[in-house]
């Protein structure tokens, strides 16, 4: 691919929250967690700092719970890669408020760069497609982040999934809180539960 | 030692009724699962309950995860699975801790109690002590008439004080799996 088409991450990840309203936002590890404390801190960001191949599931058991608001997962290829059968999983129960979407730079940017599985024949679009997630589609203009970020909170016509081809470099981290007790219990608040 | 049969020919018992009962006293919401003829009646009854969604899943590690959101979004849950499935959970059993959250699972052992099946025996040796080293309490449950008081008492200190527990229902009170030709 031409590197020139790529887009920016941080763009993207900004234009798919600008206008969230009420969406919970969860972010994959490693970099698309500093995506996402970039675009802003929300009471219902939940930023992930392990549980690799995790990210999917727990945006389907948030989905679940609050079926009245969106709730989209915000992850990069390797971590995708690791959960692929989530997608089988969300392909099954087909939440109407879930959207998946992946920011693929092709590699393994937290660790050096090393290739991932999408920089040679795998694609996850196909993978979602063929789990049954009949919304998906890669995404290569902004025009189009912009109007998936809006098509978010239809709470009733997912599940979505997106594949955004992203430059490869490596941008100044943006560390999010990590204190996962703290994290859950603030997106529980803003739900309206007590602490037990 | 009694035998069981397939799942489809499985006489009813009452202790998945009990668990079932108390799933549902403690509004339990999801119930992710990788099938397990043990828990074979258990899950009808999750499928055709108004209340409770059963959730299949590819890998046991699935249901660690779900549930972790499922309390960030306000429910609860219980992950169904076979002693064979754990040593599939472990990075993902991380999420119990930092997260505090009320985990439970029910665990039907194999590898144990007349076990036919060798390649069963390793991860059903180590299973209790993988969840001990991941810091889950274990409970078990051998006898058909101590089932209710065990999983009353995992579901009490899993969704009360937020104590992530796995009860483990024995190969003995199960029944053993028996392969005829």
């Amino acid at each position: 691919m031409n590197k020139a088409n790529l887009l920016d991450r941080r763009a993207v990840v900004s234009s798919l929250l600008a206008n969230r309203k009420g969406t919970i936002a969860v972010g994959g590890l490693g970099a698309s967690t500093y995506d996402i404390a970039a675009a802003g801190d929300n009471d219902r960001n939940l930023y992930l700092w392990g549980a690799m191949g995790g990210a999917v599931m727990m945006g389907l058991g948030l989905a679940l719970a609050q079926p009245k608001l969106p709730v989209v997962v915000i992850t990069g290829d390797g971590e995708m890669l690791m959960g692929m059968g989530s997608l089988a999983t969300v392909g099954l129960q087909k939440p109407g408020n879930l959207s998946i979407i992946v920011l693929d730079n092709e590699c393994y940017g937290e660790t050096g760069g090393q290739l991932s599985h999408t920089a040679g024949p795998v694609d996850l679009v196909g993978i979602a497609r063929a789990c049954g997630i009949a919304d998906a589609r890669a995404m290569t203009t902004m025009a189009e982040v912009e109007a998936f970020a809006a098509s978010l909170q239809d709470v009733t016509a997912g599940p979505r999934f997106a594949n955004v081809k992203i430059d490869g470099a490596n941008l100044e981290r943006v560390l999010s809180n990590r204190d996962a007790t703290f994290i859950v219990n603030r997106l529980r608040g803003s739900l309206g539960f007590k602490p037990i | 030692m009694h035998a069981r049969a397939d799942a489809s020919t499985e006489q009813t018992a009452a202790w998945p009724e009990e668990i079932f009962a108390i799933l549902q006293g403690f509004d339990v919401r999801q119930v992710p699962y990788v099938p397990d003829a043990g828990h074979s009646q258990l899950i009808e009854r999750v499928l055709g309950s108004s209340s409770m969604r059963g959730i299949a899943l590819t890998t046991e590690e699935e249901g660690v995860a779900l549930l972790a959101g499922a309390w960030a979004g306000g429910q609860r849950g219980v992950l169904l699975m076979q002693s064979s499935g754990v040593g599939n959970c472990i990075n993902m059993l991380s999420l119990t801790q930092i997260f505090r959250f009320p985990f439970l699972t029910l665990v039907t052992m194999r590898g144990e109690w007349g076990e036919f099946n060798p390649w069963q025996v390793p991860m059903g040796s180590s299973t209790q002590a993988v969840f001990e080293l991941a810091g889950i309490k274990v409970l078990r449950a051998s006898q058909p008439e101590e089932v209710r008081e065990v999983m009353e008492a995992g579901a009490s200190q899993a969704y009360n004080a937020c104590t992530p527990t796995a009860v483990l229902l024995s190969q003995r009170l199960i029944g053993t799996k028996v392969f005829v030709k």
